[in-house]
């Protein structure tokens, strides 16, 4: 059994806290192949087209019959734990602070000996199974667990360090009014989250999801509005140093393009709410959850982004909230590269057409809160970057992927 | 696996002015210094001007962004044969083998084998950021900055395969560090007892501190020159029987238990005339025991899986029936960078040239010295060994 997760200690304000460091990041080129992999949660490595060799590490030659085609497969993630060390001593800063350290070699059932951090459980002989996550630094790395989990291994300090899992961090929920704001605070409170700050705007509206987080436990209702900087730096003041996973689940959807539909002010709120708004989270909250990033087995470890699929490829239906879901996009890749330095890692959820007001005129599959939300905290668990949600979303992925100009003429609602 | 009849000897090749350049910790100085110091004692050692030596083999981590190029002009010497062979711990033996033949087809008539290292504060740290790219991709991100947990891998595996104890290690190293503390440059002075040995801080299990080699400056160099040349110049020199050299050997086990010498072992002791058993010391490549031990099985002297029991009944020190790395090696002596790759090369030449620094083994005629390098990802990948006999007077 993995030793149980300690609480969080009561933070000593004299106390220095400690440092985010990085481990190394130092990647070929051939090697960001498993970040990309990892990103998604995928487990796939380079499969020689000519002979079929799994190749691992990452290279341009096949090691077997020097075939230069090597297109990433999905392969058995399963393998036989050879040999394990602990360390007690390491040079590199992050490990040092980390000390000691389990690694080990695993044989795997597709070919390659790999080496791994090895969670608690594992013994040499084992049967084990191998995941790819991205470590603090943003790249893949390779991760071993008993093939049959063991009880509470999410509790694993190492994994914990691969992955972001919500329980016993505190979560901000930007918008919470939502059914999908509703949904995540569910979600967060079952994934064991300490505790749930949720961000609600325009007070006067009244809004059925906002009452049923009020009656939830561990949950604070907070006024936020993305659009007022006083607002959300009054809060980061108050709440920046707590927040450990911030999800910015700010969504502001009117149908209509640009040549039929000339309306600025619709576009200046949508680009208000997604591109500044975001922008204004970025600058007060981001500078805080940095310097906590190591802040203990609890410290500030991811910033979710709530975006839409169409942030990918503009769909003229929504064609400006596509774009200003577009602007958002790019700016998370800011985000992301900026947050680096403190390990806080950015998750960016593409989400398919809501079943709400909004979607009226979209045909299914459309997609209810709960499952956007499970699919959320689920990635943090696991350690994902990029998540698709939906059909829609893993066709729109998946079509950008093989034909870019294919779906750009072909999108529809 | 060639063929030991049509494979040309080392007749009429001699190898000879074994040179250290003593070893510390840190240095201030860089490795062209390394290098230059020990061409300087090699050619005082030999009687002969630098311009006699027309061939150079260089062996080195922290020349860069220099290679043996920029070296020959740093030392303002004129070569006519050059290699520089990136092999760390398994560059003495290859050096040795490549400046033997190009004396003996006349393309070099002195050739100084050196390697060298210095190690500044940051010496390790810079060595490691850019050894390879598998280590870069697939090792350091899992926290082991240089070779300990690549080692505490195969150790951890090999006790588990063949039972050996931590207590089997301990006394290698234990005999070691007996045979170091007449070598004036060791780095360590002091006895070592099992207790120290036993209890010693953990670095990577089941790795403690006394596994592990201590990094430092220094320099190893000999010359290789024809017989009938060193005769001229009255040098006490040492023969060549064979050498053997072999790289990423048996690339498909999943984990190192075995290396080169297990491929090319028989074929090497064929073409020497001797065997196993007519070794009278060995010099083995010890970053970590348990590499000596594989030494040990590979090269014959027991079968695979059996170096613990072997080390149990013989006595490794240079008094003993079976004298094992007699200067102290690497985990007494230190490991100079490239220079470890050198040092039982070295230290072989003088114990069959009656140049010991240390202590001697009597009677000693025919010595073997295997060398080992180069963990790129999981293992390491370089072989080579030779084996040196008194030359007949």
């Amino acid at each position: 059994m993995t030793t149980p997760l300690s609480p969080p200690k009561k933070k000593d304000p004299v106390a220095r806290t400690r440092q985010p460091t990085q481990p190394p990041g130092n990647r070929s080129r051939e090697a960001q192949g498993l970040t990309s992999i990892a990103a998604v949660g995928r487990f796939a490595l380079q499969s020689c087209a000519d002979c079929g060799r799994v190749q691992y590490p990452p290279r341009q030659i096949c090691g077997q019959c020097l075939g230069d085609e090597l297109p990433w497969k999905d392969v058995n993630p399963l393998g036989t734990l050879l040999a394990e060390t602990k360390l007690h001593h390491a040079n590199d800063l992050f490990f040092r602070d980390r000390m000691p350290w389990r690694l080990g070699v695993v044989h795997m059932d597709a070919g390659p000996s790999v080496v791994a951090h090895l969670a608690e459980d594992c013994r040499q002989g084992d049967r084990v199974k191998l995941s790819l996550n991205l470590d603090r630094s943003g790249h893949a790395a390779m991760n071993a667990r008993p093939e049959n989990p063991a009880p509470q291994q999410e509790d694993d300090l190492q994994l914990r360090e691969l992955s972001m899992d919500p329980k016993d961090r505190r979560v901000l929920i930007v918008n919470g009014k939502t059914p999908l704001g509703l949904a995540l605070a569910k979600n967060f409170r079952a994934a064991g989250s300490r505790e749930i700050f949720v961000g609600y705007c325009e007070p006067w509206k009244a809004s059925g999801p906002l009452e049923a987080i009020k009656a939830m436990e561990g949950t604070t209702l907070i006024p936020l509005d993305v659009t007022d900087t006083d607002s959300v730096e009054e809060l980061a003041a108050v709440l920046g140093g707590k927040v450990e996973i911030l999800v910015n689940n700010s969504y502001h959807l009117r149908p209509g393009g640009v040549v039929d539909r000339m309306d600025l002010n619709i576009s200046r709120d949508e680009m208000e709410i997604h591109y500044f708004g975001l922008q204004r989270l970025a600058g007060t909250f981001g500078p805080a959850m940095r310097a906590r990033g190591a802040d203990g087995d609890h410290g500030a470890c991811a910033w979710v982004n709530v975006l839409s699929a169409y942030a990918q490829v503009n769909n003229p239906h929504f064609g400006t909230y596509s774009a200003s879901q577009a602007a958002a996009r790019s700016l998370t890749q800011c985000l992301r590269a900026e947050l680096r330095s403190g390990g806080i890692r950015v998750v960016n959820a593409y989400v398919g057409p809501l079943d709400d007001e909004w979607h009226q005129m979209v045909p299914p599959p459309k997609l209810v809160a709960g499952t956007v939300a499970g699919r959320i905290v689920k990635a943090l668990q696991q350690g994902q970057e990029d998540l698709s949600i939906g059909a829609v979303a893993e066709e729109i992925a998946e079509r950008l992927a093989e034909n870019p100009k294919e779906i750009e003429r072909e999108i529809k609602l | 696996m060639q063929n030991s009849e049509t494979r040309a000897n080392y007749d009429g090749i001699a190898v000879c002015v074994p040179v250290t350049v003593p070893y510390s910790r840190y240095s201030l100085r860089s490795a062209h210094w390394f290098c230059g110091r020990a061409l300087a004692d090699l050619i005082k050692g030999a009687g002969i001007g630098k311009d006699e030596v027309d061939g150079f083999c260089v062996s080195s981590f922290t020349l860069a962004p220099d290679s043996a190029v920029g070296l020959m002009q740093h030392l303002g010497v004129s070569a006519r044969w050059l290699d520089h062979i990136p092999m760390g711990g398994a560059s003495g033996a290859v050096a040795l083998r490549r400046a033997a033949r190009a004396v003996q087809v006349g393309d070099a008539e002195i050739v100084a084998c050196i390697a060298a290292d210095t190690n500044h504060v940051d010496s390790f740290r810079n060595t490691i950021a850019s050894f390879s790219q598998f280590a870069n991709d697939a090792v350091y991100p899992y926290g082991s900055g240089g070779p300990n947990a690549s080692f505490a891998f195969l150790t951890d595996h090999y006790m588990r395969e063949y039972g050996a104890r931590r207590e089997d290690f301990a006394k290698l190293c234990i005999a070691q560090r007996e045979n170091a503390l007449a070598t004036p440059h060791a780095m360590m002075k002091r006895p070592l007892t099992l207790d120290e040995y036993m209890n010693a801080r953990p670095i990577a299990d089941p790795l403690c501190l006394f596994d592990c080699v201590m990094p430092c400056a220094g320099a190893e160099a000999f010359l290789v020159m024809s017989s009938d040349r060193a005769k001229s110049l009255g040098l006490a020199t040492a023969s060549i029987l064979s050498t053997m050299e072999r790289h990423n050997a048996f690339p498909d086990d999943p984990i190192q238990i075995r290396a080169g010498w297990a491929i090319d072992g028989d074929a090497f002791y064929d073409h020497a005339g001797v065997g196993p058993g007519d070794i009278d010391f060995l010099q083995a490549y010890d970053d970590y025991p348990v590499i000596c031990f594989m030494q040990i099985e590979d090269l014959g002297f027991c079968d695979k899986g059996e170096a613990a029991g072997f080390v149990r009944s013989h006595d490794l020190t240079t008094e003993g029936d079976f004298p094992v790395n007699t200067s102290g090696g690497q985990l007494s002596v230190g490991q100079a960078g490239a220079a470890g790759g050198s040092l039982g090369l070295v230290e072989t030449i003088r114990q069959l040239t009656d140049q010991c620094l240390g202590h001697v083994v009597k009677n000693a005629r025919i010595g073997l010295a295997s060398c080992f390098g180069m963990i790129n990802y999981d293992r390491g990948l370089c072989t080579s060994a030779a084996i040196l006999a008194r030359s007949a007077l």
